[in-house]
């Protein structure tokens, strides 16, 4: 009777966790089509300034927002589409902030992976490497003042962003206050060309975070699995009070920079390493091998999500880009407190 | 009973933390200790987990503030001096300063930077930082030069929706008393005249106010009245009433304690020569610290920057244009 109960609870677990597991598959298989219709509208013509992919990092990426819930923040950086899909970003803010719909969260005044809803949790990166992190942790110093419990914060960075000076202010902060954050780093082997020999000096990235006093987690990035459960046991723990956590993936960008970047510094060795597979089809291989899904279910993901994207695409494409005429101009919330730099033209020009 | 400058900015916070549950205080030796200046002093006592110590972190301590203020709080940071707020600039100008205008969110946090020179405080303790704030969109820069705004300048600081460059003077912390903290207000975004005169216009702000006064009370005694302009706020900067006194004046000298590069003292001359160009009856002057980090002698550092001495000068040979 025991043994019954036991591997009946066993294979409960089994069932959620296949759950877990074909939902975190589906938003990275979203979020890989949706950059590769970002990379095609790209090509064409279609989006002004950059596209960057998140290829080749989807497993971390989509670990990291399943591990949250409503409530928590999440301050995702340039490659985590399917974190931002899993944490609920709708797939229209992505298309909306890059072909800069008027409609879109970001109004045509930022792009690309510029975007976020920072009152709904979710923290629209800057462009400076780090400066997220301590942003992240004011918002949980207010939570703490506030005394709702159990919120954790997750911020992203890659390895090169571990370098600056942000990236250490912050984490040190965040020790200091023991704070619920999760800092998760993407060891992607280049910081745009430039490779972990010239980034940093330290035998292993985790290396880092004993000295801050920061609990660390490593992880293999190109496995989903693995992804799932290291970053559920780091949300875990920092949701329960154990303090701030770090999280080391390794992992290979399988795309340039952005999509200006042909990344031919990628060296053979490295894409042929174990870290240079692709995650998704690592995942994909995964759920076929344990019998979790059939070619026919990933399929209809497959035709799903192309038309799911195909639809947003040619809704926003109908969409009004910012007119410069109506805009207000005014950066500042106050608009009574802001100046007016008038000259002869500017009644004529926008 | 009086107040001294440095009372009225702790007695400033401490309302707004007595005021608003929102509010709370972050910096280096804030708590216990009271702040290097004792600007915070008893208030971690009186307020009980709102002030709080930060490790020299400038960047970090920023970028809490902004997260604070994304969740609907409204902290007020302190630099122990301006000159330390360059590590945390980045912060300030690309995360406060854009986040209003890319989100959205409004971004309520209030810097103090303890600015301009003391003697003896040499290079890395002495700076004026407004100039380099005012450049940025989206922040709003104070210098207040009496007890009486250094309260509620602060207290409006905090209740306004943008990030606030508050630059309050070191060297008026102590030497500057009132004889009660005041009941109302102008408007940030007013400046004032300090003292009125029809001969030349002074326009100054912060520690240079004082400077201006004492040398126009000098110049009174040839019988020559000087008008002297409080800009309280550099940016938003009150423009009409700047062009309004050269109408009455035709001369205008500018005096600032910062650099003279791209400063305060060059947008006000610009601004002058742009709307009010036809006013003046002489090329407008400009007064401003030596283009050298600042010195820590005090025979060099009394003349590296504009004192009510190098004021006359310069406003008589105005004078005489």
């Amino acid at each position: 009777m025991l043994q019954t109960l036991e591997s009946r609870e066993k294979a409960d677990i089994v069932s959620s966790f296949r759950e877990q597991y074909l939902k975190a598959f589906r938003y990275m298989l979203l979020s890989r089509v949706l950059d590769e219709k970002m990379a095609s509208l790209y090509r064409g013509g279609k989006i002004h300034g950059g596209v960057f992919l998140g290829r080749g990092q989807e497993a971390l990426s989509v670990s990291v927002g399943l591990a949250l819930r409503k409530g928590d923040i999440f301050s995702p950086l340039i490659r985590d589409g399917a974190g931002r899909l899993a944490f609920g970003e709708p797939v229209l803010d992505a298309v909306r902030t890059y072909l800069g719909s008027v409609i879109g969260p970001m109004r045509g005044r930022d792009g690309n992976i510029h975007r976020g809803r920072p009152r709904e949790g979710l923290f629209a990166m800057i462009s400076h490497l780090g400066a997220m992190i301590s942003v992240v942790n004011g918002a949980l110093l207010v939570r703490r003042f506030k005394k709702i419990e159990g919120v954790v914060g997750a911020a992203c960075i890659g390895e090169g962003g571990t370098s600056t000076g942000s990236f250490h202010e912050a984490l040190n902060q965040a020790a200091v206050e023991r704070l619920p954050l999760v800092l998760v780093v993407a060891n992607n082997q280049y910081a745009y060309s430039t490779p972990n020999s010239r980034q940093f000096a330290c035998r292993d990235l985790a290396d880092k975070a004993i000295g801050y006093g920061v609990n660390v987690h490593k992880v293999d990035g190109t496995d989903l699995e693995k992804c799932l459960h290291t970053l559920s046991d780091a949300v875990a723990q920092a949701r329960e009070g154990g303090g701030p956590q770090m999280v080391v993936a390794q992992l290979l960008r399988l795309c340039g920079h952005g999509e200006h970047d042909d990344a031919h510094y990628i060296t053979t060795q490295s894409k042929q390493s174990l870290f240079g597979r692709d995650c998704l089809k690592v995942a994909e291989d995964h759920l076929l091998r344990r019998a979790w899904a059939d070619v026919a279910i990933i399929r209809k993901y497959r035709e799903e999500i192309a038309l799911e994207v195909e639809q947003a695409v040619a809704l926003v494409q109908r969409e009004p880009g910012p007119d410069p005429y109506k805009e207000n101009w005014c950066a500042l919330a106050s608009r009574h407190l802001s100046e007016r730099f008038e000259t002869p033209d500017s009644a004529d020009s926008p | 009973m009086s107040i001294t400058y440095l009372e009225a900015i702790r007695e400033a916070q401490a309302k707004a933390l007595a005021d608003d549950s929102r509010v709370f205080i972050y910096g280096q030796d804030i708590g216990a200790f009271g702040g290097a200046f004792k600007a915070t002093k008893n208030l971690a006592v009186e307020f009980p987990g709102r002030v709080l110590d930060a490790p020299i972190s400038e960047d970090a301590m920023v970028g809490a503030a902004i997260g604070a203020a994304i969740e609907g709080y409204r902290p007020i940071v302190e630099m122990q001096f301006a000159d330390f707020s360059t590590p945390g600039f980045n912060q300030i100008i690309n995360q406060a300063a854009t986040l209003y205008w890319r989100t959205n969110v409004p971004c309520p946090i209030t810097i103090r930077l303890p600015s301009g020179g003391t003697s003896g405080s040499g290079p890395f303790h002495s700076q004026s930082m407004e100039a380099i704030y005012a450049h940025y969109p989206g922040l709003i820069v104070m210098t207040p030069a009496t007890v009486e705004d250094a309260y509620s300048m602060l207290l409006e600081a905090v209740a306004i929706d943008d990030p606030v460059i508050f630059c309050e003077h070191k060297y008026l912390y102590y030497h500057l008393k009132a004889a009660a903290l005041p009941t109302e207000a102008m408007p940030v975004g007013k400046a004032r005249i300090a003292r009125p005169g029809r001969d030349l216009t002074i326009v100054a702000y912060s520690a240079m106010l004082h400077e201006a006064l004492a040398a126009a009370e000098e110049i009174a005694s040839d019988g020559t009245e000087i008008e002297v302009v409080d800009l309280r706020s550099i940016k938003p900067l009150d423009t009409d009433t700047v062009v309004a006194s050269v109408a009455r004046t035709g001369r205008l000298l500018c005096v600032g304690e910062a650099w003279p590069w791209g400063g305060v003292t060059a947008e006000v001359i610009a601004r002058v020569a742009t709307e009010g160009f036809d006013l003046l009856d002489a090329p407008p002057q400009r007064l401003n610290a030596k283009d050298t980090p600042i010195p820590y002698h005090p025979d060099l550092w009394s003349v590296h920057r504009p004192t009510a001495r190098s004021i006359v000068t310069a406003a008589r040979n105005l004078l005489r244009m």
